[in-house]
C-alpha cells in the first residue's frame, strides 16, 4: 500500500516538475498518435465513403473485412509490420525500423480499418433519398459526396476519437516496430510497460496518468464540439 | 407561349424491377410554363417518373430532352441537373442552419457571397420563413421544414420543378397554408412544375393538365375537366372520385341517346355507340338526386329508379348514400337534405340523374 502511495505522490512531484523525460515522452507519444489517426483518416474516410456510397459485387465481403479489420490485434499488425520493414525484408531498404516512422505506420494501419468501418456504417445510415436531394440541387458528384460528408460528421467525429483512443493506447505494435528507444522512440505506453518492470512504479505511475488526461482530454474536445452541434 | 418547343419531353421511358416494368412511359411532354400533376395512388410510379425525369436513376431506359436538346448527349446530365430542382416528400434538410440550407443548391452553382445572401433572403420572405434563418433545420416543425425545403428549391430558379408529393406528411391546416403560398409563387414566377400527389383536389387546385398514373403507366393525361368529367377507363374513373360505374349493353340508341340495359333496369345517357356493344356508365355523386318520392324529381332528369337505401356514410360537409336499386348508385347529400328527407338505412327512396350527367365509356375488350 505505502508503495503505492509513495508512487503516486512521486508521480506529480514528476508532472509538477515538468520532467524533461517524462514531456518528451508524452509528445512524441502525442505526436506519432496523431499523425497515425490523420492518416487513417483520411483513408478510412474516402475509401469508407466510395464504399458505402456504391454498389459494387462484393461489396459485403468488403465490408465484413473492414470490420474483421477494427478488431486486429495490434501485436499482429506489430509482427507484420516488421517482417515488411526487416532488414531482410521486402522494405528493408527503407531503413526505417525501431523508428518513430515505424510506429506512425504501424499505428495507421491500426486505425484505418476503424476510422473506414465507422465511416461506412454513418453514411449508410444517411436517408437513402439524401443522395438524390443534392443531386436534384445540381450538385456535381463529388459536391455530392462532400455535403455526405458533412452530413455524418457527428458519426466520423466518433470515428476519430475510435481511432485515436485504439493507438494512443496500443503497445503491442509500438514497441515491436518502434523498439522503446530512450530518447528516440520511446512513447507512453511502452515507457510504462518498462518502468513498471523495472519496479520504477513512481514513473510508470505518472506515465499512465498522463495516458489517462491525454485520452479523457481528447475525447472531452471531441464530445464538446459533437454537443454544440446538436439541435438546441 | 413564344414557341411550341416543350421544355422537357421523354420517350420509352422504362425502368424495371426483378424484370417487371415499374415504370412504362412511352412519351411524355411537358410545355414551357404549365403545371402537370401526376396523380395516382401510393406505388402507382409517380416518384420513379419523377426521379427518372431527373436523370437520377442509373437503370433506367428511354430518352429525356430538356428544349429538344436530348441529355447526356447534346446536353450533359451535370448541365441538365443545374436545369431543374426537386422537391421529396420528406424534406431532407441539411444538418445545418435554414440559411446554409436554403443557400445549398446556390453553392453549388458556384454563386458570390453577396449574391447567395440576396437570394435567400428573398426566397425566404417569399416562403415567409424569414424569421427562421439563422434556426437550426434540425428543430423546425414539419410545415417549416417543408417550407425551407421549398425555398431551397425555388432558389436556384429552376426551369423545371418536381415536387414528390410534398404535403403528404402534413396537418389540413398547415398543407392549405403552403399550398396557398405555392400556387401564388408558381404563378407570378410562372415555373414549369411537375407535381406528384395522390390528393385530387391538390392536383384539381393547381394543375393546367393532369396525368393519371396506375402500375407505372399513364392511364389519361388531360385538363382537369377532362379527367374528372370524362375519365378514359375505370380505373381513372374511380380514382377521380366517380363512385357509380355501372357495366352495361347499349340495346338502343337514337340520335345520340343512349339505352343501356344495367342489370336488368334501363338507363338512358348521351353517346354514339352502337347496340349490342358493351359499355361502362360513369356517375359523380353529386349529379345524383334524392327524392322522397318521383312527383318533385325535375323533368330533365330522364332516368328515375326506387331503391332502398343501404348504407350512409358521414363525410363531413356531407353525407354518402349508398342505394340498392337493383344496381349500386352512390349519391352525396348534404346533411341539412339528410334530415329533411330523414334519409336512413332501409329506407325506400327514389333516386334520379340527368342522362347528361353520365359519362359513356366503351368497354375494352380483354
Amino acid at each position: 500500500m505505502e508503495l503505492i502511495l509513495e508512487g503516486i505522490k512521486k508521480a506529480f512531484t514528476l508532472l509538477f516538475m515538468l520532467d524533461r523525460e517524462v514531456l518528451d515522452i508524452t509528445f512524441l507519444s502525442l505526436k506519432v498518435s496523431g499523425i497515425a489517426t490523420m492518416i487513417s483518416v483520411f483513408i478510412g474516410v474516402s475509401t469508407g465513403a466510395t464504399i458505402a456510397l456504391n454498389e459494387f459485387p462484393g461489396k459485403r465481403v468488403v465490408v465484413s473485412f473492414v470490420n474483421t479489420g477494427m478488431g486486429v490485434p495490434p501485436v499482429v499488425v506489430g509482427l507484420f509490420v516488421t517482417i515488411f520493414l526487416w532488414r531482410n525484408g521486402p522494405l528493408g531498404f527503407l531503413g526505417i525500423l525501431y523508428t518513430p516512422l515505424a510506429i506512425i505506420i504501424a499505428q495507421a494501419i491500426i486505425a484505418t480499418p476503424i476510422v473506414m468501418g465507422i465511416t461506412i456504417a454513418a453514411m449508410q445510415q444517411l436517408p437513402k433519398k439524401l443522395r438524390l436531394q443534392i443531386l436534384a440541387l445540381g450538385a456535381s458528384r463529388l459536391q455530392m459526396v462532400w455535403m455526405l460528408i458533412k452530413e455524418a460528421r457527428m458519426s466520423l467525429l466518433a470515428a476519430v476519437m475510435a481511432g485515436f483512443g485504439g493507438v494512443i493506447s496500443e503497445i503491442g505494435a509500438s514497441i515491436m516496430v518502434g523498439g522503446n528507444i530512450k530518447g528516440y522512440s520511446r512513447v507512453l505506453t511502452t515507457a510504462t510497460v518498462m518502468e513498471t518492470s523495472k519496479g520504477n512504479f513512481d514513473v510508470a505511475i505518472a506515465l499512465s496518468i498522463i495516458l489517462l488526461l491525454l485520452a479523457y482530454s481528447i475525447n472531452l474536445i471531441l464530445t464538446h464540439i459533437q454537443q454544440k452541434e446538436r439541435p438546441r | 407561349m413564344k414557341n411550341n418547343m416543350p421544355i422537357l419531353e421523354a420517350r420509352n421511358l422504362r425502368v424495371e424491377r426483378a424484370g417487371v416494368a415499374i415504370l412504362d412511359v412511352p412519351e411524355l411532354t411537358i410545355k414551357e410554363g404549365e403545371v402537370l400533376s401526376l396523380i395516382g395512388p401510393n406505388g402507382a410510379g409517380k416518384t420513379t417518373l419523377l426521379v427518372s425525369l431527373c436523370h437520377l436513376f442509373k437503370n433506367v431506359s428511354g430518352n429525356i430532352f430538356f428544349r429538344g436538346r436530348e441529355v447526356g448527349k447534346d446536353l450533359s446530365v451535370s448541365e441538365y441537373r443545374k436545369r431543374y430542382a426537386m422537391v421529396f416528400q420528406e424534406p431532407l434538410l441539411f444538418n445545418t442552419t435554414v440559411f446554409e440550407n436554403v443557400a445549398a443548391g446556390l453553392k453549388f452553382r458556384r454563386m458570390g457571397k453577396g449574391e447567395i445572401e440576396e437570394v435567400v433572403k428573398e426566397n425566404l420572405e417569399q416562403f415567409g420563413i424569414r424569421h427562421l434563418k439563422d434556426r437550426s433545420a434540425r428543430t423546425l416543425s414539419g410545415g417549416e421544414a417543408q417550407r425551407v425545403a421549398l425555398a431551397r428549391a425555388f432558389a436556384v430558379k429552376p426551369d423545371v420543378l418536381l415536387l414528390d408529393e410534398p404535403f403528404s406528411s402534413l396537418d389540413p391546416p398547415t398543407r392549405e397554408s403552403l399550398i396557398d403560398d405555392l400556387e401564388r409563387i408558381i404563378r407570378e414566377s410562372r415555373t414549369t412544375t411537375l407535381f406528384a400527389t395522390h390528393d385530387r383536389t391538390e392536383a384539381l387546385r393547381l394543375s393546367d393538365r393532369i396525368a393519371v398514373m396506375n402500375e407505372g403507366k399513364i392511364h389519361q393525361l388531360g385538363s382537369p375537366e377532362e379527367v374528372m368529367n370524362h375519365p378514359a377507363d375505370e380505373f381513372v374513373a374511380s380514382f377521380v372520385g366517380i363512385e357509380t360505374i355501372l357495366d352495361g349493353t347499349v340495346v338502343r340508341e337514337s340520335r345520340g341517346t343512349l339505352t343501356v340495359s344495367v342489370s336488368g333496369y334501363e338507363i338512358e345517357a348521351i353517346g354514339e355507340v352502337h347496340p349490342g356493344e358493351r359499355v361502362i356508365l360513369c356517375i359523380r355523386p353529386e349529379n345524383v338526386t334524392i327524392a322522397k318520392n318521383s312527383k318533385g324529381m325535375a323533368t330533365s332528369a330522364r332516368n328515375v329508379f326506387q331503391g332502398k337505401i343501404e348504407k350512409v356514410t358521414p363525410l363531413g360537409l356531407f353525407q354518402k348514400i349508398s342505394i340498392d336499386c337493383g344496381f349500386p348508385i352512390v349519391a352525396y347529400v348534404t346533411n341539412d337534405s339528410v334530415k329533411s328527407l330523414s334519409l336512413e338505412e332501409g329506407k325506400i327512396i327514389n333516386v334520379s340523374f340527368k342522362a347528361t350527367a353520365i359519362h359513356v365509356m366503351k368497354k375494352r375488350r380483354a
